[in-house]
Order: C-alpha cells, then sequence, then structure tokens
C-alpha cells in the first residue's frame, strides 16, 4: 500500500502525531478523500497549502497522479518562485 | 507529446534574435506607465510616515476642496474580508492582509504603508491633495530585525496572531507566525558520531529585487460594471483574481490587460496599486492611472526575506558529514508569508546527510511585505549553509570542492524534506566546476577564490497556449503569462520546431484575461516549461488537423499523410504518389477545406525538473578602502535543456549579478525612528554593468524526461549560490569570514581594522 509521510506540523494538527502511515488509494485525490475521512480537514489542508511529492517528483494539484502499491509520498509545502 | 531528443532538434537549441527586441530597443515596447487614456485621472497615494501606529481619524476635507480633485478613497472603500488563505499568487496569500497592504486599515505597519488615495486630474494635484490630507495617528512601539522581534516582550505586530506549528497552541499572539520544521535520521546521534562539529551564525539583509520599472496600471471602470486594467505584472490573471477578491466583483467583469514589463524576479506577483486604482476609477466613473515614484517602490513594495542562520554541522575526519542542524529566522515583514518553508527543504538540499534537522520561523516585523525573488527562500539558507561547508572545509584542510563531491546528493539519495531524488544534475555541475580552466588560473595578493552550490525546485502549473496558422502559412501563437525571462522567443521556438517552419515565421503573442484560457502567473521558472508544454500540444493539434487537410485535399486517409519539416507527406508507397505539400499551401485552401485552423490547450504541467549550480568566484579585496572587486566568476548550472541558450545565459548572469549585489552592497537602512533612508538607486547600491566582470554561464544539459523537449527552469538557482561564492571568496583572499552582509566597504573596512588596527598616530 502507498505510505504517507507528513511534516510535524501536519502531524500535530490532524493526526495525532501520527507522521506516516499507509492509505489505500491508486491515485492522489482517492488518498487525499481516504485522509480527509480518517483525519476531518487534513483533506482542505493538503489542497490548499501543500504539494506532494511521489516517488521523488513533485506534484502541485495533481487529483490523477497515480500511486503505485510501494510509492513513497511526502506532503510538503507547496512551491513558488521569483 | 513524447520527449525528442536533442539530435532531432532543428529550432530548439539555435539563437534567433528575440521577437521583442527592435521593441526594446526602439522604445517601441509598451510598458504600464505607458499606457494613456482620454478623460483620464492620476492616481496617487498618502503613505504612512511611521514604522507603526494607530490610525486616529483621518480628515479629507481639505483635499475634497482642491480645484481637480474627483476621489479619495481609503480602506473604507474596500470591502471587509475575513481572514482566507489562498494560493493565487506566488505562496499562500492571505486576502485580508493584502487588503490591509494596499490600503492600512486601523494601523499603519511599517514606514510606506499606504493609508489614503487621490484621483486628480493631474499628477501634481493629487500630491498636492494627499499634502492637504489629514491623518492622526497614535505612534506604537516598532521592530525591525528579526530576533528582536521574536522576543517575547517586543511590540506586537498584529493582536490576532498565534504561532502556528507549535505545542501546545500559544494563548498569547505573537510575531512568530509559524514555526517549521524538517527532520531525517538521528541528529544526536549524528553528532556523537562525528570527529569535528561547527557551529556558525549567519545574517542576511532583506533586499529589494530591484526591477528598474516601477509598478504602473491604468484602470477604467464602465457604467455597466466593466472593468479593463492595463498593469505591468508577472501575472494578468493573478491581477484579475485578486483585483476580483479584495473590491468584492465577479472575475468576469475584469478584463486585465498585459503590458510588457521592466522586470519582476518575483516582486511583481502581488498587487499594489491595481485594486487601488478601480476603486477609485469606480468611484469617479473615469479611467485612472496610478505610477509609483522610486521611492514608493522601495518604501512601500516587497522586498526579499533576510534572515539569520545559524548552522551546525558534524563531519568525519575525512569530510563525510553525519549530521546538519539549520535554524532559520526569516523577515516576513508586516505580514505572515515569508518563504522559510521553501528555505528550509533547500538548506541542504546538495548533500547527502544522514541526519539532519531544519527549523524555521516565519516572523513578522515593521518593514514592507515581503515579496518572492528568484528562489524564495533559498539564497538565505545556502548562504549560510554553504559559508560553514566552507568554514568545516578549511578546519579539515579539505579542498571545498572536494568536501561538496564526496557529500553530494545523487538520484536515490532522501532529502531532507523527504522525498527520494531523482534524476539531478547536481554532480555534473560539480565535476563541470573540477575540471574548468577557472580553477587554474592562478591569484594574486589580497584575491581569493569561493566555490559556493544550490538547488531550487522550479515549478509547472496550469497554462494555456493557442497556436493559430495564418493564410499565409505562418503561425501565431498566444500564451497566457507576461513574458519576463524570455518566454515569447522560447514558446515561438517550440512551436516552430513541431510544426517544421522557421521561427521567423512564428509570432508569439502574450493573451489578455479575456483572449486566451487560465494562466498561472509567470514566476517560478515555470513558463517554458509548462507553458512552453501547452504550446507545444497546440501546434501538435494543429499538425494533426494540417494533415487532416492535406489527407483531404489529396482525398486519402489521414493516416495515411505524415508531416515533416513543414510539409504533409504520402507515408508511404500505398498511400499513394502526391507531391509534398508546404503548410502554406493548406492554409491557402482552409476556407475550402474546413475553416481556419487553430488550437488552443490548456494544461496543468507536471514534473518540472529541479534547478542545481555550482560558482567559482574570483575576488580582489582593497584592503585600504573594503572594496570588493568581482575577478572572475564562473556558473555551472544543470538547465535541462537550453531552449534558447542566449536567454540561459542571460538569466544565469542576471541571477549571479542580482546576488553579487545581495553579497556586497543591498541593505536597507532605517533610521532610529524606523523610517527607511535609502529608498532610491543612489544610496541602495544594486551592481552596475562596470562592477562585473563577463559573467561565464556554463550550460549543463540533463534533459528533463517529463518535458517534449527537456527543458528545466533556469532562472531561479543562479541567485542561491552568489552570497556564499562572494563570502567564500573573500575569506580566501584576506583570511576575515564575514557573517553578516551585505559585504560593504564600511563593513569589511570595519572588519579589516578589527583584525590589523592601524597604528596609533605618534604622541
Amino acid at each position: 500500500m502507498p505510505r504517507v509521510h507528513f511534516s510535524g506540523q501536519a502531524a500535530r494538527r490532524f493526526t495525532a502525531g501520527q507522521t506516516e502511515l499507509e492509505v489505500e488509494a491508486n491515485n492522489f485525490r482517492r488518498m487525499v478523500l481516504e485522509l480527509d475521512r480518517r483525519f476531518p480537514g487534513l483533506g482542505r489542508q493538503i489542497e490548499e497549502s501543500m504539494a506532494v511529492a511521489i516517488d521523488g517528483e513533485i506534484f502541485q494539484d495533481a487529483y490523477l497522479a497515480q500511486l503505485n502499491p510501494d510509492s513513497e509520498i511526502y506532503l510538503i509545502p507547496k512551491i513558488g518562485g521569483g | 507529446m513524447t520527449y525528442m531528443p536533442k539530435e532531432l532538434q532543428k529550432v530548439v537549441g539555435t539563437r534567433p534574435i528575440r521577437p521583442d527586441g527592435v521593441d526594446k530597443v526602439t522604445g517601441r515596447a509598451n510598458f504600464g506607465a505607458d499606457m494613456v487614456m482620454p478623460g483620464m485621472l492620476w492616481g496617487k497615494v498618502k503613505r504612512s510616515p511611521h514604522a507603526h501606529a494607530r490610525i486616529m481619524s483621518i480628515n479629507i476635507d481639505k483635499a475634497l476642496k482642491l480645484p481637480g480633485v474627483k476621489a479619495i478613497v481609503t480602506s473604507d472603500d474596500f470591502p471587509p474580508i475575513a481572514s482566507e488563505e489562498a494560493f493565487v499568487g506566488e505562496g499562500p496569500m492571505n486576502f485580508r492582509d493584502l487588503s490591509r497592504n494596499c490600503l492600512a486599515r486601523d494601523k499603519v505597519l511599517y514606514d510606506g504603508h499606504a493609508v489614503v488615495a487621490v484621483a486628480a486630474t493631474s499628477p501634481a494635484i493629487a500630491e498636492e491633495a494627499c499634502e492637504l490630507i489629514e491623518v492622526e495617528y497614535h505612534v506604537l512601539p516598532y521592530v525591525i530585525d528579526v530576533e528582536e522581534a521574536m522576543k517575547p516582550d517586543a511590540p506586537l505586530l498584529h493582536d490576532d496572531l498565534f504561532t502556528q506549528g507549535v505545542d501546545p497552541k500559544p494563548n498569547h499572539p505573537s510575531n512568530i507566525a509559524k514555526v517549521v520544521a524538517f527532520a531525517k535520521g538521528d541528529i544526536d546521534a549524528g553528532f556523537r558520531d562525528a570527529d569535528v562539529i561547527i557551529e556558525r551564525r549567519y545574517s542576511n539583509a532583506p533586499v529589494h529585487q530591484a526591477y528598474i520599472e516601477p509598478h504602473a496600471c491604468v484602470v477604467s471602470a464602465a457604467a455597466d460594471g466593466q472593468c479593463t486594467i492595463w498593469s505591468s505584472s508577472q501575472g494578468q490573471f493573478m491581477v484579475r483574481a485578486y483585483c476580483a477578491k479584495l473590491l468584492g466583483i465577479d472575475i468576469s467583469n475584469i478584463r486585465a490587460i498585459p503590458a510588457e514589463i521592466g522586470g519582476g524576479f518575483g516582486g511583481k506577483t502581488l498587487v499594489y496599486l491595481e485594486p487601488v486604482a478601480l476603486a477609485l476609477a469606480k468611484k469617479t466613473g473615469r479611467p485612472v492611472k496610478m505610477v509609483m515614484s522610486r521611492e514608493e517602490v522601495f518604501r512601500g513594495t516587497g522586498p526579499a526575506a533576510g534572515a539569520v542562520i545559524e548552522v551546525k554541522l558534524g563531519a568525519k575526519k575525512d569530510g563525510r558529514l553525519t549530521a546538519g542542524d539549520v535554524v532559520l529566522k526569516y523577515q516576513a515583514g508586516a505580514f505572515p508569508g515569508s518563504p522559510v518553508g521553501p528555505g528550509c527543504m533547500c538548506a541542504f538540499a546538495m548533500y547527502d546527510i544522514p541526519n539532519a534537522k531544519v527549523t524555521g520561523y516565519d516572523v513578522v516585523s515593521n518593514r514592507p511585505k515581503v515579496a518572492a525573488y528568484r528562489a524564495p527562500g533559498a539564497p538565505n539558507s545556502s548562504y549560510g549553509v554553504e559559508s560553514c561547508l566552507d568554514e568545516l572545509a578549511d578546519q579539515l584542510g579539505i579542498d571545498p570542492l572536494s568536501l561538496r563531491e564526496k557529500n553530494a546528493a545523487k538520484d536515490g539519495v532522501k532529502a531532507v524534506h523527504g522525498p527520494t531524488w531523482q534524476n539531478i544534475g547536481y554532480t555534473q555541475t560539480v565535476e563541470a566546476a573540477k575540471n574548468h580552466p577557472h580553477l587554474k588560473e592562478k591569484l594574486g595578493p589580497n584575491q581569493g577564490r569561493g566555490i559556493a552550490s544550490g538547488f531550487w525546485f522550479n515549478i509547472g502549473g496550469e497554462s494555456s497556449a493557442a497556436c493559430h496558422i495564418n493564410e499565409d502559412g505562418t503561425a501565431v501563437v498566444v500564451s497566457g503569462n507576461p513574458d519576463i525571462g524570455g518566454s515569447r522567443a522560447s514558446i515561438a521556438m517550440m512551436a516552430a520546431e513541431v510544426l517544421g517552419i522557421p521561427v521567423e515565421r512564428v509570432r508569439p503573442i502574450v493573451g489578455d484575461t479575456s483572449s486566451i484560457g487560465f494562466s498561472f502567473l509567470t514566476g517560478g521558472s515555470r513558463v517554458t516549461f509548462a507553458t512552453g508544454m501547452a504550446a507545444t500540444q497546440a501546434a501538435e493539434k494543429v499538425v494533426e488537423e494540417l494533415k487532416r487537410r492535406a489527407a483531404m485535399i489529396w482525398d486519402i486517409s489521414p493516416d495515411a499523410v505524415e508531416w515533416k519539416d513543414g510539409k504533409a507527406y504520402p507515408a508511404g508507397p500505398n498511400a499513394g504518389s502526391f507531391e509534398p505539400l508546404p503548410l502554406a499551401e493548406i492554409a491557402l485552401k482552409s476556407g475550402r477545406t474546413g475553416g481556419p485552423i487553430s488550437a488552443e490547450v490548456s494544461i496543468n504541467a507536471q514534473g518540472a525538473g529541479g534547478g542545481w549550480a555550482t560558482h567559482i568566484c574570483d575576488v580582489e579585496v582593497d584592503k585600504e578602502t573594503g572594496q570588493v572587486k568581482i575577478l572572475r566568476y564562473t556558473a555551472i548550472q544543470d538547465v535541462g535543456r537550453a531552449i534558447h541558450p542566449s536567454y540561459v545565459e542571460g538569466q544565469i548572469q542576471g541571477g549571479v549579478t542580482q546576488g553579487v549585489g545581495w553579497a556586497l552592497n543591498e541593505e536597507y537602512i532605517y533610521d532610529k525612528d524606523g523610517r527607511l533612508e535609502n529608498p532610491g538607486f543612489l544610496d541602495y547600491r544594486v551592481p552596475v554593468a562596470s562592477d562585473l566582470p563577463m559573467i561565464d554561464a556554463v550550460i549543463i544539459e540533463v534533459p528533463n524526461p517529463r518535458h517534449p523537449f527537456g527543458a528545466k527552469g533556469v532562472g531561479e538557482v543562479p541567485i542561491v549560490p552568489p552570497m556564499a561564492a562572494v563570502a567564500n571568496a573573500i575569506a580566501d583572499a584576506i583570511g576575515i569570514r564575514m557573517r553578516d552582509l551585505p559585504m560593504s566597504p564600511p563593513r569589511l573596512r570595519a572588519a579589516i581594522d578589527a583584525q590589523e588596527p592601524l597604528p596609533k598616530a605618534a604622541e
């Protein structure tokens, strides 16, 4: 199952300190829905202020990004630029 | 589109004349301040003379009586907005804060904060009216310095600001808006395992993006509610969205037209004048033009964040890093939102450190709200880490470049912020530096050499582009992004590559918000990557249509047509025997074969490859004056694929130049009352051409497989290494480590004096 890792702040606010967990989902949108079901409010937090690194590649607003059973997912702050 | 290997590219990688070049050098190009309209009024802003004060009253009676004054607006003319964060510009933006930054509500938070705006029939009358407006203030204690602002007894900017990211949730407000943290491995064990531990504190100043063109706009509001905004910005859709939100207008009622832009570098990714001009235009029913002076730009618009950077590194005797701990204290200015998150993530990005921790603080103080600046956040943290790494190399007696090579991040290494790196080009930049002839050049007395590296993510995002074929076989490519770094040229080149025609036959245009689909703003070095992908896909759709039209003319199946070098060919002997049909002939007959040929594509581009760089800088220090001369500068960067190499080199040279300015001279100087003392280019010293040698930009191409031609963003990372490269070079030249920027002549002279006191004059 894909494994999701959180930074300390998201973990503190939503997951009672859990910094990584497994989520049954085959794309990013389903992962967010599942996380929001388990930790209400986390889905909105992810969509509004976070980017996601899936197997090392960073996605922003990526509902359809595919997840593999062994995907490594990190939720990180959104990135802009100059 | 699948990736087209470099060997097959005919247009991409060449250096055609830029499409906006003639307009720019002849003065024909229209910038924000060039727009005029019949019946136009002039808007001016009255700004706070205080760093921190409560607004007790605003009396506009005298100003309104001045002949020629048509309207005055304050924050009361803006609807109150609840605290709501969104990612419209370059970072998370709180609309309430943005509204209060455009016109202060209740309190002024920095010298130069906009308070009232006037529309009048001439600039002189508007200025006189500003003088006649009486604002009564209750002056409050202020705080400018980031560490002073973090103290529990510091003057508070916002009563409702409680630190996010700490446990338990605080009961008292603070100037610390947010704490972010990233960690990897076991930091304590890492330091226990170290043979050498080095701990240092560095600081760099908030600096302005110093774009040459001040902010400017013309705004018209019709009686039926239709509004038009001409302005110089990094995103017409960003201007539209912010104005709609701040003034409660439907997006469909605003048309934002992008002017040419005279530099942005991240500083034009938010609005200052447009909503104010729109409020004045709605109130008067007449178009309103507003143009900032240079002083207003310095006092009222966002600098890049400055920071305090505390670095602790642990290493084995052979140079292998065992642990790294960084604390970052970032200046956000008057409202939360410094780029401390990216700063944290970039701090150790170049290195494979088994145990690391990065903690960042986002801190408000009585300065203008910060705005993005190339690779926002990364130059600050990298300056500290790259300087400390140099000090570590010196302590270990290891060559600084070899130390970087030994610890370089490679594919498969886990970054401190989590993800596993893939397809990264850092080691290639170090390798290229090792082999560059620059390292063999001999240095003289008081001359030194510095090395530093840097990383920036780059981004993709939402982009739209359209490709239209004209009747004569030329093409127009319309995109939704202001061209701040050569994107028109690169987009035209990519479209020409797909169409198979010379780039001179493709005219690139930047569309307004009503003529092209939504496009996220120009920033993050995303346009050549993301909008280039949209343009490529639009051109591909056009090619498919051209093949269909050729098939119709030949009366064969479209599958039996292939496209090559701008012509349709029968795909093989079975398709029939026909003379190739050039694009121009198909275009000429388009009316008879189904009408105009065009396509528009909107995408959300993913897969932007990160940018990696290693710089080599030689300096000479004049020990009598403290002046630093840059003797030679080599900037090596992985760019994926240089679509237009001259523009890529220009971006690298520009980023280096701005980084050198950050290192050597640029800073805001405040008086004892918190007023800015150097709001102009005479006293705020940016590098000019005569300050620098020709910067040697060395392009490394590790293609990005997610882009049809392999491109990665190039405009961000070149500003990341220079501060440390220059500081390391100065330390090498005279043996003095400057840990607080800028390393300006007075500061360097003082440091030299401290090390080598002048002999006392004979009694």
